[in-house]
C-alpha cells in the first residue's frame, strides 16, 4: 500500500507472522505493516471484516496487532531487532 | 513507590516541551510522560531522525525548525519518559495536582505530582462516511504521520477529499515526494469567503506568512491536480480494501472512480478523554464545532493545579501550543515558588504573541467548518468502528427518546470497543442532537472513564507488588 520515498541506512529484520522482513530504524511497527501485500492489520472483533490503521497517532486502535506476545498499538511500537508481530487475520472465538 | 514531583507534563509535543523547558529552568522537579518513542507530538514526529536528507526537504522548513525546540527540550532538567502511555488520574480532591498513573515497559507506576500540565494536544475530526472503514481509506494526518516516522508515501495515484490547511500541506508534501495525486476533492462548501472577508483580512494582517503560503499551496494544486470543488457527499466502496470512490458535488450528480488510496481530512478536534475523565468542565466552542476544557488566561482548568496546554485545549496550532505552554509554566511556577520573581514583561510579550495567532486562526475555524453532512452522515454509515454501530441504529434509538449518548452506548455498544469512543464520541453526539431537536453542546460527550488506554490485569498487579515493597 505505502512505498519508501528513500532506502534507508540502517534497518533491523523482525518477524511478520513467521516470515522475516527487513524494517528500518525509527518506523513503527504500522509503518512497516502498511508496505505489506496483505493490506489488513487484523480483523474487526464485530464485523470480522479486515480493517487497517486510520489515524496512526494511537487514538482508533485499528492497528492492534500481536507484538511479542502481547496486544499493542502498532502505530506507537518502533520496531526492534528480532521481534515476532502476528496480524490476527481470524475472529476472535469466545469458548462457551 | 509513589514518586512525588513538582509537575508531571503529560505529552511532547510543542506545548509540553515548552512548558518543560520554561518550568525546568525555575528549578522545579518535573517528569514528562509520552506515548510515544521520541519528542515532538505529531507536529514534529520524528524529527530528531529527519532533520537531514531528502524527507527534511519533503516535508518543508516549519518541520525541521521543530528539531531545535526538541533539542532544547532534551537538554532541560526534567526527566522525560518515552514510551508511557496514561491510563488514570486523579486528582488531589481540590488539594492541587495529582496522581498519574502509567503504562511503561508492559508494567503499571504512579507518580504523584503539585500540579498536572495535560499537553495531549489534538485528533483528526473523524468524518464518517459509507465505506471509511475499508483498508485504504485514511485520516491526512495519519498519512502523514507515516510520512514523518516511516519516510514513505502512498503506493499509486492518491484521492484527497477534504479541506483545512493539513489537507493542503499533505498534497504539496506529497507531490514533492515523488507522488501522483489523482484527484482533490475539496469540501469547503460554497460561498464561506465573502460573509468571512472581514476575518480573512484580519488574518492577513496579522498572520500573513502562514495565509500567504496556504494560499499559494491552494492556488498551485488547483493549477496541477484534478481539483473538484464544492464536494458534499463520499462513498468509498470495496470488499475488503478500498476500489471505488463515489463523490458528488453540490447539486450535481453522483461521480465514480477508481480508487485505491483515498485521505480524508475535516480538520482537527481537542483529545478530550483525560479532562473529560478528571471532571474539568467543557464548553462548547461553535467557532470550532468541539468540545474544549474550560481554561482561564493560564490554562488552568476548574480543577485546582490541573492544567491544559496546547491543541487539548482548543485548536490554535503549533506556535500557540508553545506559547500556551510557557504561559501554564510561568502559572504553575507562581502557584508551587512564590519566591521566584515573576517576569512581567515576558509574559506580556507571550500574550501579545498568542493573541496574534489567535487573531488569524478566526477566519480558519469559519472558512474550513466543516460541512453539516460530514456531522450528520447517511443511514448505512459506521459510526462506531470498533462496534460496528450504523448511523441507523442510532437514529432509531434516539427516535425512541434516548437524548443522552450514555444511553447510546448502554443500548447499542457504540463507544465501548477499544478507541473508547475516541472516533465516535462526535458523530453519536451529533445524530442524537439532530433526532431530539437539539444542538451538540447540550447533548454533550460520552462519559470517559479510567483506563484511558487498555490495560491488562497483569499490568496492573504490579502497580500492588511495587506499594507493598516501598
Amino acid at each position: 500500500m505505502f512505498r519508501k520515498i528513500a532506502q534507508p541506512a540502517q534497518g533491523v529484520t523482525v518477524e511478520v507472522d513467521g516470515t522475516p522482513v527487513r524494517a528500518s530504524l525509527g518506523e513503527t511497527v504500522a509503518d512497516l505493516l502498511l508496505r505489506q501485500t496483505e493490506v489488513g492489520f487484523g480483523v474487526n472483533a464485530a464485523s470480522g471484516r479486515v480493517r487497517a490503521p486510520y489515524c496512526m497517532m494511537g487514538v482508533c486502535f485499528e492497528c492492534l496487532v500481536e507484538i511479542d506476545g502481547r496486544d499493542s498499538q502498532a502505530c506507537l511500537m518502533p520496531v526492534r531487532e528480532g521481534m515476532r508481530i502476528t496480524r490476527r487475520m481470524g475472529r476472535p472465538e469466545v469458548a462457551a | 513507590m509513589s514518586d512525588h514531583v513538582d509537575l508531571i507534563i503529560i505529552g511532547a509535543g510543542p506545548a509540553g516541551m515548552s512548558a518543560a523547558i520554561a518550568a525546568s529552568r525555575q528549578g522545579l522537579s518535573i517528569v514528562v510522560l509520552d506515548e510515544q518513542a521520541r519528542p515532538g507530538g505529531q507536529i514534529w514526529r520524528n524529527v530528531e531522525q529527519r532533520r537531514d536528507g531528502a524527507l527534511s526537504t519533503v516535508l518543508g522548513r516549519d518541520y525541521a525548525a521543530g528539531a531545535e525546540l526538541v533539542d532544547r527540550f532534551r537538554a532541560c532538567p526534567a526527566d522525560y519518559r518515552a514510551e508511557a502511555s496514561v491510563w488514570h488520574i486523579d486528582e488531589g480532591q481540590g488539594t492541587g495536582g495529582g496522581k498519574v498513573f502509567y503504562l511503561k515497559d508492559h508494567q503499571a507506576r504512579v507518580l504523584e505530582g503539585r500540579c498536572i500540565l495535560l499537553a495531549t494536544g489534538a485528533q483528526e475530526r473523524p468524518p464518517a462516511f459509507p465505506g471509511w472503514t475499508l483498508p485504504g481509506v485514511m485520516g491526512i494526518g495519519a498519512a502523514q504521520v507515516t510520512l514523518k516516522s516511516g519516510g514513505q508515501i502512498p503506493d499509486g495515484p492518491v484521492w484527497i477529499a477534504g479541506c483545512g490547511p493539513l489537507a493542503y500541506l499533505y498534497a504539496m508534501q506529497l507531490r514533492r515526494a515523488g507522488g501522483t495525486i489523482a484527484g482533490f476533492l475539496d469540501t469547503t462548501p460554497p460561498g464561506r469567503l465573502l460573509p468571512n472577508f472581514f476575518a480573512f483580512l484580519q488574518a492577513m494582517l496579522f498572520q500573513p506568512a502562514p495565509m500567504l503560503k496556504g494560499v499559494a499551496w491552494q492556488l498551485a494544486l488547483r493549477c496541477t491536480v484534478p481539483w473538484v470543488p464544492h464536494v458534499a457527499a463520499l462513498t468509498a466502496d470495496g470488499g475488503d480494501r478500498l476500489k471505488t470512490l463515489t463523490y458528488t458535488t453540490t447539486g450535481g450528480k453522483p461521480v465514480t472512480v477508481e480508487a485505491a488510496h483515498l485521505l480524508v481530512h475535516e480538520g482537527i478536534v481537542p483529545g478530550t478523554h483525560p479532562t473529560l475523565m478528571l471532571g474539568c468542565e467543557q464548553a462548547w466552542s461553535d467557532a470550532q464545532d468541539c468540545f474544549a476544557p474550560k481554561l482561564d488566561e493560564w490554562g488552568e482548568t476548574s480543577l485546582p493545579g490541573i492544567f491544559v496546554a496546547g491543541d487539548a485545549g482548543g485548536i490554535a496550532g503549533a506556535q500557540a501550543a508553545r506559547l500556551r505552554g510557557e504561559l501554564a509554566a510561568v502559572a504553575i511556577m507562581r502557584r508551587l515558588k512564590p519566591s521566584a520573581v515573576a517576569e512581567r514583561d515576558a509574559v506580556k510579550r507571550l500574550r501579545s504573541r498568542l493573541s496574534r495567532i489567535i487573531a488569524g486562526r478566526a477566519f480558519l475555524d469559519r472558512y474550513f467548518r466543516p460541512r453539516e453532512a460530514a456531522c450528520l452522515p447517511p443511514d448505512d454509515t459506521v459510526i462506531c468502528r470498533c462496534e460496528g454501530v450504523t448511523a441507523a441504529q442510532i437514529r432509531a434509538l434516539t427516535t425512541n427518546g434516548l437524548g443522552d449518548p450514555n444511553m447510546v452506548k448502554a443500548f447499542t455498544r457504540a463507544g465501548m470497543g477499544p478507541c473508547q469512543g475516541r472516533q465516535c464520541g462526535y458523530g453519536v453526539a451529533r445524530l442524537t442532537a439532530e433526532i431530539t431537536g437539539t444542538h451538540a453542546a447540550t447533548v454533550g460527550l460520552y462519559r470517559a472513564r479510567p483506563p484511558l488506554k487498555p490495560i491488562t490485569l497483569g499490568e496492573l498487579a504490579v502497580l500492588d507488588k511495587q506499594r507493598t515493597e516501598a
